[in-house]
């Protein structure tokens, strides 16, 4: 997709005042984050395998290069097609074709978000193929032309009335006096338009949450059954994995699975964690006839090698975004691509650069949330940090806060008159505000005072307070 | 046109991407001694995988996982049905679709086990055996091992257990012997590990741990989405292989 990101003010400006997507955001608290606290609760290692998750990622990820080639050997070796492609273009090129050799019309799609970051369904469609997102909440989303609004509720910004007036409106051969109160019909409906869709389907693809070097296997965690419906009913099974995905063993696997669903929705595990391990073999009566797996790198090498390694470690969960307090008041879409929250300030810029995504790392209050929920212990704050150091550095900072900081920083340099002229404005100031203790308007400062008061100072300075309070002069 | 042939990718992409892998890590290939030693710790955690933390949960005998087995599937809404034999199998399905109101034709695969079940002193029940099809509402399979940790059933798929049995039916049947229960998921990837051989797998190994569902409705839990909408386990206390 078309990154959107330089528009993140306004786009949050026009979500906090969208009453529909304000409602849909309200059940957060209660629901993802309470749920994961309370499968957190039932699991007292829970903390210990954060630790252990976080040491196997990392390892996985210091041998990357042997790793990757021994899951290639594994899978090639179950008779798995492996290709390797640089670049989103290269991947789209790659299931492309494969998809043409098949003589696919319909192609059925698990949910996979590094399909959104490559843009695959625009450039499939665009070449004459029917692409149909399978999981319901891209199901949803796909119809209204919108993108995944989180990573693992894709249409977490829509209330039920918004997906029940989107059903009549497409599907339209179903009798309008139909009756659709309920979530169980909508799901319902959903099923049975689908369920036509898979068994029609010539190529399947999904992405892959893991990769394991010992077996050669793929690994797709869902609670819908759709991803497995998608993979075992085409006749050809199209597997779309970033290079950052793969683990060694099983026993990395399950530590890692540990912490996913529980992280990501509260539960002990997921309804489904399928295992694929090349195409249908000779004896199976069902299964694709092929199995190709499309290893993208898309920056991640490169990443390896940054300040960023970090991030390398993530595995989707979502529960950066679930306590974010800034993704929770504005939603996924204000981020303006495809990962929102933490995550996606610190994967935008690395993806998609910092001129375009540089300022995301800006949408933060820095409360230190996301890292204290991060299963994999991602450091998001100091590596938002580093963006915001990369966007100032490369000049990509709005010359008005270049402007502020330059004079800042030569006041910070001149102590005295630092403070000469801040005792003054804050006297200045707290006289003017003395009444209210408030500006609901500054000179300045519209910035901040359009959305809410700036308080007034007491009058004094904190250097000035400080400094008495060492003298011990009573307050 | 064979659906294997590998078209050509873009050339070099492979050696590219692991090349720029390897400058991101340092990865000096003239170094010597170097690529050897990494080689070797790779090889070796491939070899002897070492296991991580274990939960405290599943550190229990033998009846205690049976039950946690139980009752997490119960609490994520799956039914589990007693059996004392393998000759009570029929009956415990018999009366659960009976109780639930479902039509009487099962589809399963060649599972030896299930094939030599006493199928024929419950006359009410057809069997279709094959894949599933569109019109396969009810389906069995037998789960090679179960995880008491999460509730979680190990299902392999082949001619014996068709992959598609597990997903499209709205209901399905798992059957399992107590004896297969173990605790953690390590345990049952060493079930796996010796019906398959180190590093190999069935192609689909499917962890399932419940009735489908979907939150993606105004986030309310719903079960029942695209797989099947009913998950019954039945636990064959005992381990008995049934008379032929
Ligand atoms: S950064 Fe951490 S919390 Fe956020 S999605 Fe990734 S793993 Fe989950």
């Amino acid at each position: 997709m078309n990154p959107e990101t330089p528009a993140f003010k306004a786009n949050a400006r026009a979500a906090l005042s969208d009453p529909q997507l304000q409602s849909a955001l309200s059940g957060l608290p209660t629901g993802l984050v309470a749920q994961r606290t309370s499968a957190r609760a039932r699991l007292p290692e829970f903390e210990a395998l954060r630790d252990i998750g976080r040491d196997v990622r990392n390892h996985a990820l210091e041998y990357l290069d042997l790793y990757l080639e021994t899951y290639e050997r594994n899978a090639t070796a179950a008779g798995a097609v492996v290709h390797w492609a640089e670049t989103g273009q290269d991947a789209r090129e790659i299931i492309a074709r494969i998809c043409q050799d098949a003589g696919a019309r319909i192609v059925t799609k698990g949910k996979s978000m590094i399909s959104e970051e490559i843009a695959l369904n625009v450039d499939l469609e665009a070449r004459g193929f029917e692409v149909v997102e399978t999981d319901l909440g891209e199901y949803i989303i796909q119809n209204r032309l919108e993108t995944p609004s989180h990573i693992i509720a894709p249409a977490i910004h829509l209330t039920q009335q918004q997906v029940e007036d989107d059903f009549r409106k497409l599907h339209t051969h179903l009798p309008a006096g139909r009756i659709l109160e309920e979530p169980a019909q909508l799901v319902a409906e959903a099923r049975s338009v689908l369920r036509e869709k898979f068994m029609l389907a010539d190529v399947g693809i999904t992405g892959a949450n893991f990769l394991i070097a010992e077996t050669g296997s793929s690994i797709i965690v869902t609670n819908e059954g759709n991803g497995d419906l998608t993979q075992s009913l085409a006749r050809v099974h199209i597997v779309l994995a970033s290079i950052d995905k793969v683990l060694p063993t099983l026993e990395d696997v399950t530590t890692v699975l540990r912490l996913l669903a529980r992280s990501a929705t509260g539960q002990e595990f997921t309804t489904y964690a399928t295992f694929s391990t090349g195409p249908r073999r000779p004896e199976d009566p069902d299964g694709p006839d092929a199995y190709h797996v499309v290893l993208l790198d898309n920056g991640r090498a490169e990443l390896l090698g940054s300040e960023f390694r970090e991030v390398l470690r993530c595995i989707r969960c979502g529960a950066c975004m679930n306590h974010c307090p800034v993704y929770n008041a504005v939603g996924g879409h204000a981020y303006g691509w495809v990962y929102p929250g933490p995550i996606g300030a610190v994967m935008t810029p690395a993806l998609i650069g910092v001129k375009a995504g540089g300022h995301l790392p800006n949408a933060s209050t820095f409360c230190g949330r996301c890292e204290a929920v991060c299963p994999m212990k991602i450091p998001l704050p100091k590596l938002m940090r580093h963006w915001r150091e990369a966007e100032f550095e490369q000049g990509h900072t709005p010359t008005r806060y270049r402007y502020g900081l330059k004079t800042w920083a030569w006041f910070a340099k001149r102590p005295r008159t630092y403070h000469f002229c801040a005792r003054f404005a804050a006297a200045v100031l707290g006289a003017l505000g003395s009444g209210a203790g408030r500006f609901s308007r500054l000179p300045f400062a519209s910035g901040w005072t359009r959305d809410r008061d700036f308080p007034a100072p007491q009058g004094r300075t904190f250097q000035q307070l400080w400094a008495e309070t060492r003298r011990g002069v009573p307050r | 046109m064979s659906l294997i042939e590998k078209p050509a990718d873009r050339e070099g992409a492979r050696e590219a991407i692991l090349s720029k892998v390897r400058a991101s890590l340092g990865i000096e290939p003239e170094v010597p001694g170097q690529s050897g030693a990494r080689s070797a710790i790779v090889e070796r955690r491939i070899e002897a995988p070492p296991r991580h933390l274990t939960p405290a949960r599943v550190l229990k005998p033998k009846v205690d996982l049976e039950a946690l087995f139980a009752s997490t599937l119960v609490s994520q809404f799956a039914s589990v049905l007693p059996a004392n034999n393998f000759s009570d199998v029929p009956g415990a399905i018999a009366t659960y679709l009976r109780q639930t109101n479902l039509p009487s034709v099962i589809g399963l695969g060649q599972d030896p086990v299930l094939a030599a079940l006493p199928w024929g002193i419950e006359p009410g029940l057809t069997l279709s055996p094959g894949p599933a099809r569109p019109e396969t509402e009810v389906s069995v399979s037998r789960a090679i091992a179960g995880a008491a940790e999460t509730g979680t059933i190990f299902l392999a798929s082949g001619p014996d257990n068709p992959v598609t049995l597990t997903f499209m039916p709205a209901t399905h049947i798992v059957v399992l012997t107590a004896n297969d229960i173990v605790g953690p998921y390590e345990d049952a990837f060493q079930v796996v590990r010796k019906l398959y051989g180190n590093g190999l797998m069935p192609r689909t190994l499917n962890l399932v741990s419940g009735p489908s569902r979907t939150a993606d409705i105004g986030g309310k839990i719903v079960i029942g989405a695209h797989g099947p909408q009913r998950l019954a386990v039945v636990v064959v206390g005992n381990n008995r292989p049934p008379a032929a």
